[in-house]
Formats: structure tokens, sequence, C-alpha cells
């Protein structure tokens, strides 16, 4: 079949390479495989002669493919970069999604392109997940350090839960600031006074 | 006054310390300059954060600029050296497994003389595999000069594999490289995890290396004059500072924290002294000007280094050797070091151009205002570059 193409996902992390596999088999039948190990990564690559080679732009390793892109020994099959000269913006984006991708020297862009799109959604949707997962993570420290402070106002001051948190968020408008960081002021004054 | 916005990307590595420091200390304050650092996990996402605007600056390989003005970076637009943020400051090691092998034909481990050392490499098994940080680096150039003016060839007698330098010591240790080039403070990590030994400071094969460069993109170089004067003044009153013995100790401290290098101090004092443990015996080696960032005219971004990378890049990749060298010099911006740290008192050399390779001790040249040092500029087989010739 002529639309096939030769795949190659370098991650290490197995679900992650899973979902990137299932959005790009949505583009077509093509032969994927993913690659894991650093070790021996450029042999492993160059043996399975890809037309495209995916690759998180945060993996160290991606300096190993990026060999391959300007070796240019006999034997060696070169594999340009995508950022073609025609498509810059895509590349961008993709860049800015996490992922990228070497493309071999020649391919048309309209075989390309659902490929790259399909990773790029795919990468998007990671970041989105580690946003969310951070964002979650940073909430639930801040509600502990909020319950921490309001702890101590209900012991130094003998008020209730709920008068704790007023005296808190009213301090706050008071001064322009965050509840958090407020909290934060008192729990950190109240370690340095105990 | 409101401070200028800029972001800076850097690989961790000891001489990414001019931007460290440029920004810790205050320099880039002091010249208006509110400066992010961006700590990047690869060179090739160094130069893709570069190129696509994400940070305007970077401390690059030498080689990067060189190669985006002679096409080897795939179309992706010309790179700048501003000024050189370091010259030497790599080191050139082998896996215990050769390290023992060498030892038992009693080879002496002088860690200077990089004849002896190549004679000794061409007894091991080959090919040898050799691991460098990026495929267009100095590590390569250097390595690769090296053991072809020693008789050997590619890729029968090494072969060179790009590997990132936080994992060098890892594929070191598991047996996937015999040797490696790269910068520290990544070769004496793997001699602290009993993976490598030290052979040669980079130094030993060409003393007056250019390894880091402060890159910008050009046409933002173009656009941003005076953001580009007060980032360069900023990094070379850094360098300044930095060419200062006692505050080495200092900037062990400061490289070592978790958002730079995060590796300890004792291990980042090995490249700032050139005191080095070259094995994990413990065998110490002291070395002289392995790594300079500002001393002896090292920020000076001479047309002739860019013209010998040029060149170098020309042969390794079949092209035209004359016009790369030209090409390769338009991109080392001299004229922007003269405009903008003349004023500041840096020396400026009465030409852009020199001869590489033919000083063999320190040697005083005439200046625009007087006269500077040149550090010792010697390859190791004594052979001279000459950008004219």
């Amino acid at each position: 079949m002529a639309d096939t193409l030769t795949i190659v996902i370098v991650e290490h992390d197995k679900e992650r390479a899973l979902a990137i596999v299932d959005s790009l088999r949505e583009t077509g039948d093509h032969s994927i495989h993913v690659l894991a190990e650093t070790s021996g990564l450029a042999r492993s690559v160059a043996k399975l002669a890809p037309d495209v080679v995916l690759i998180d732009v945060a993996n160290p390793s991606r300096d190993t493919i990026e060999q391959l892109a300007v070796a240019s020994g006999p034997t060696e099959r070169p594999v340009a970069f995508f950022v073609d000269r025609s498509d810059a913006q895509l590349t961008k984006t993709a860049i800015e999604a996490g992922v990228s991708a070497y493309v071999v020297d020649g391919l048309q862009n309209d075989r390309i392109k659902p490929v790259l799109d399909a990773a790029i959604a795919r990468f998007q949707y990671f970041q989105r997940m580690r946003t969310e997962l951070e964002t979650a993570k940073r909430a639930l420290e801040e509600r502990k350090v909020i319950d921490r402070a309001k702890g101590l106002l209900m012991k130094v001051r003998g008020i209730s839960e709920e008068e704790a948190y007023a005296l808190l968020r009213k301090t706050a408008m008071d001064q322009g600031k965050r509840v958090i960081d407020v909290a934060t002021a008192l729990v950190t004054a109240a370690d340095l006074l105990s | 006054m409101s401070l200028l916005p800029i972001s800076a990307g850097f690989i961790p590595l000891v001489d990414a310390a001019p931007l460290i420091v440029a920004k810790e200390l205050g320099f880039a304050e002091e010249e208006g300059l509110d400066l992010t650092l961006e700590k990047a996990p690869s060179w090739s996402t160094l130069r893709d954060m570069l190129v696509f605007g994400q940070i305007q600056a970077a401390h690059m390989l030498s080689t990067v600029p060189v190669a985006s003005a002679l096409g080897l970076l795939g179309g992706l637009p010309r790179l700048n050296a501003l000024s050189v943020m370091s010259v030497n400051g790599t080191v050139f090691g082998i896996s215990q497994a050769m390290a023992a092998k060498l030892e038992a034909s009693g080879y002496g481990f002088d860690f200077a003389d990089a004849q002896s050392a190549g004679r000794a490499l061409a007894t091991l098994p080959r090919p040898l595999r050799i691991g460098v940080p990026f495929a267009l680096s100095m590590h390569a150039e250097l390595v690769t000069l090296w053991l072809t003016r020693m008789g050997l060839t590619q890729p029968e007698d090494f072969q060179i594999q790009a590997v990132p330098p936080p994992l060098m010591a890892q594929a070191i240790g598991n047996g996937d490289l015999d040797a490696f080039c790269v910068g520290e403070p990544w070769g004496s990590v793997s001699v602290e995890i009993s993976a490598g030994a030290l052979l040669l400071p980079g130094s030993a094969i060409w003393s007056a290396a250019p390894e880091k460069v402060l890159a910008a993109r050009e046409d933002w170089t173009e656009e941003n004059p005076e953001t580009v004067a007060r980032l360069m003044r900023a990094v070379w009153r850094a360098g300044n500072w930095l060419s200062r013995p006692g505050h080495l100790t200092m900037l062990a401290e400061l490289l070592s924290d978790e958002k730079y290098l995060g590796v300890s101090p004792e291990v980042l004092d090995r490249a700032l002294s050139g005191r080095f443990m070259i094995n994990s015996a413990g065998d110490l080696r002291q070395t002289t000007n392995f790594m300079t960032f500002w001393d002896e005219g090292a920020t000076f971004p001479w047309k002739s280094q860019a013209a010998w990378i040029g060149q170098q890049l020309a042969q390794r990749f079949g092209l035209n050797v004359e016009t790369s060298a030209d090409a390769a010099k338009t991109v080392f911006r001299s004229d922007l070091y003269r405009e903008n740290l003349g004023p500041l008192g840096a020396d400026l050399p009465l030409a852009s151009l020199k001869t590489e390779g033919s000083l063999a001790q320190t040697t005083e040249v005439p200046t625009v205002s007087g006269s500077m040092i040149l550090g010792r500029n010697r390859f190791f087989d004594g052979k001279i570059y000459d950008p004219n010739a």
C-alpha cells in the first residue's frame, strides 16, 4: 500500500507509547515500532530505516537521533529534518507541543502531514494532562497550608474554623494578596516562633 | 527603571557558567535585563528553542552557528556567535576495560601528551566506539582531527556516536562505548561512578579551541541591537568575574544547584581548578588552562576560529572547503564584539583573523589601543591553520 509508512517512536514510557501508536493507527496502516532503550539507539533506528522518527523534545536522546539526520556515510540512510522550508509553522507547533519529528528526505508533505498532525494532537493532550496534574497537585498543597493556618488561628484566638477562614480571607483582601500567601506567611512565622 | 525581559537557554555543563553568573550575580540586571534561564535537555532542543523563538539567546556549541551558515541545519535560520563563552573545557576518556588494557601495556596516563595517548589508543581493539555529545560539535572535530592525523581512519578504526552528556557515563559503564569526549563535569562523573578513566584534556589536542559561544538568531540580532549589546556586556562582565581564582569556590557552589548542574561542588571543582582525578583508583593530574572563560582574549569571536570550524565541517560533509570557510566567517560577529565591548575596555585586536595553532606560548600582540596577551595556541602535532592561505 502506497500510504504505508515505517514510523519509529522513541519513548520509554509504555502507556504514552501505546497512546501515540493508537493515534497514528487512525491515520493509516503504518508499520510502527516503539524503541525504549537508549542503549544502541542509533543502530536500532538505522536498522529499521524508518520514514519518520518521533521523539519527545524533552528526551535527551534526541541528540542521538539527530546524528542520523546529519550522517552522510555511504551505507547510512539520510534522515532529513521534516523542518522543511515549506512548513516552518508545522514544525513550530510540533516543538511547542513537545514532539520533534525526523522525516526521510523526499517524502511528500501530503503523506506525512496526517501522521504529524496526529502526533502533535497526542502530545498536546499529554501536555494538557501534565498541566492539569500539576494544577491539581498545587491546589492540594495549598489546601494543606491553608488548613494549617486555620488550625493555628483556631488554637491561638479560640475561634471556629469558619471564622478562621474568614479572617484569612479578609486579611488577604485588605493586603491585596491571595489567601494562600497570607496562610504561608502565617505558617512560616509560626514555625519561626515555635 | 523597568527591566527588559530576555530568556537564554543552556545545557547543564560547567562552561554554561558565564550565563549563570550573569544572572545570579546581577550582571544582567545591572545592564537592565531581566534574564530568565532555561535548562535544555539536549543540544537539538536548545537549538530548536532558539530557532523558534522560545528563547532569544543560548549557550551554544561553537560549531552550530557555523553549521547554520553552511546549510547543515536542514534549512533552519542562521545563528550568530556574539562572543566566545569558553575556550576548551572538555576531556577525552576511555572505558575501564580499555584503561586496564593500556595500563597492562605500561602506558603512563600523563593526561597531557596527545601523541603518546594516540599511539596508545591505536593498540586497542578496533573499531573504537567513541561518544561525543552532538554530531556537530567541537568534540567531534577534535577527535576526528586527532585520530585522523594519528593515522586512524573512519569507520574501520574508530566510529563517532552522539550520546547526551548526562548519559555518557552510563553508556561507558554498560559497554556501549569504548571512549568518549565530553564537557565537564560529565567526564569526572564517569570517573566517580567507576565507569571511565580520563586520558586527555581537550586542550591537549588544540590548546585554543573555541568551545561554547553566546548565540542568537541572526535576524533577532539585527532587529534588537540594544538588547544584544546589553546581553553581550552582561556575559562579558560575568566572564571577567569568573577569571578571578578567588571566585571559584563560590562558583562551584552556585553551579551545583539542582536548577543548574545538580552535581556536587567537589566534582565541579576539578574542571575549575584543572586538578583531575583521572581514575577510580584516585590518581590525580594537574593541568593548566583546562578551560578559559575570559583571560587571554578568550571572549573574542575570531573569524579565523569560524573559518577553521567551517573547513573541518566542509571536509566531513563533502562541501567546498574554501567557500565554507568564507561562509563560516560571517556568523562569528567580531564586528558586534568591537562595537559593544570596546567601550567597556575589552581588548580589540587589530585584525579579526589570525593564524590558528602558531603560538607556542602566551604572546603579547598589538591592539587598537595598546597590547593584549593571547593564550598559547597549538595543535598537538604543531600544524598551523592559516585562514588566508
